[in-house]
């Protein structure tokens, strides 16, 4: 079928690309085969620095959402992709806000509530 | 109104939205509609709005395990627990389902009927593989005593894994309804749409799989 053949919109759809090909889901694919090897590797190395680990968990982990969404999801920076990617800004606002809250919220409770026995203790 | 100005040759350059923004590969007469976009775009993105809220869920469970992770009540925790060789071979599948879905869309595209239902196939059977490894992680699990009830962080654990494992399982029959679809009415305009919906589904499906087996499997069998 023909680059003719499809609709000419201004937009894309998500997950639509007006070249997508076998290549860029090949690309995808090594790109994200090589960062989930990294780190299976990594989780259970220790040729590193103990510490560091989780922290590069977490990069291998954000670089290979990011090789997804744009090899297999086709969310680009073109300007026809302009609503999709502001939607996903939106979304990372919001899941950040929700697990950093969490995170920070719980660990300020545990931090000023009262060991469990002692609370058990002046209960008596 | 931007139809008539696109004719004119007007263009805005400030203009994102759907009508401005990318009309140097697309004569004017082809956007005379004026910002009505093809039906195929309106819903990808309505797609793609439900994905992100999707997305949004998973972050509260994700939030929970973070939260209740060491509240283990004296039961196990995660690195008596995870098998990093199961876990390798379920991302396998995941991925390869993903690429597998990939070039069924691309067939979908070029209105290949064979390659279509030969790539749906190999996504189903790895989607399958997938789901089962899960169910058998968890079953050993529980006979081991370490079901839901053991601990806030087994509860927290399976939660968060069984929601993936219940949205991999309802994108299989949607898989198959897509396959019966294409093979009872062929690549009809709606039927290219849900084809279209399905796949934004089973990618974004891997995205909350690589959150997951980092922050739960990796980072919990190697503390």
């Amino acid at each position: 079928m023909s680059e003719a053949d499809l609709p000419v919109d201004a937009d894309t759809a998500p997950g639509d690309e007006r070249n997508e090909s076998l290549t860029t889901y090949l690309a995808g694919l090594g790109l994200a085969a090589l960062l989930t090897a990294v780190s299976f590797f990594i989780s259970g190395t220790t040729l590193v620095w103990g510490p560091s680990i989780p922290v590069a968990l977490a990069v291998l982990a954000i670089s290979q959402m990011g090789v997804h969404l744009v090899f297999f999801l086709h969310i680009t920076t073109g300007p026809d992709n302009v609503n999709n990617v502001l939607a996903l800004a939106f979304g990372v606002l919001i899941v950040v806000l929700l697990i950093g809250g969490s995170l920070w919220i719980m660990a300020h409770l545990n931090h000023n509530m009262m060991p469990t026995d002692q609370l058990m203790r002046m209960q008596r | 109104m931007s139809g008539a100005r696109a004719a004119a040759g007007f263009e805005d350059p400030d203009r994102a939205g759907p009508a401005g923004g990318s009309g140097q590969h697309q004569p004017a007469a082809e956007r005379a509609a004026g910002g009505l976009l093809s039906k195929r775009i309106v819903v990808g993105y309505g797609f793609w709005i439900f994905l992100l809220s999707d997305i949004v869920m998973f972050s509260a469970f994700f939030a929970t395990y973070a939260v209740l992770v060491d509240e283990t009540a004296g039961g196990p925790s995660g690195r008596d627990l995870f098998n990093l060789t199961n876990v390798a071979i379920e991302t396998a599948c995941l991925l390869a389902s993903s690429f597998t879905c990939g070039l069924a869309s691309i067939a979908a595209r070029t209105r290949d009927a064979p390659w279509f239902h030969l790539a749906m196939a190999v996504t189903f059977v790895l989607g399958v593989a997938f789901v089962s490894l899960e169910a058998r992680e968890f079953a050993g699990m529980v006979a081991r005593g370490a079901g839901p009830t053991r601990s806030a962080f087994l509860s927290a654990f399976f939660t968060l894994v069984g929601c993936h494992g219940l949205h991999v399982s309802a994108g299989l029959l949607w898989l198959l309804t897509m396959m019966a679809q294409v093979f009872a009415k062929g690549f009809r305009a709606d039927i290219l749409r849900r084809i279209l919906c399905f796949s934004l589904f089973w990618h974004a499906l891997d995205i909350i799989w690589v959150a997951l087996f980092t922050v739960v499997y990796l980072m919990g069998a190697g503390q």
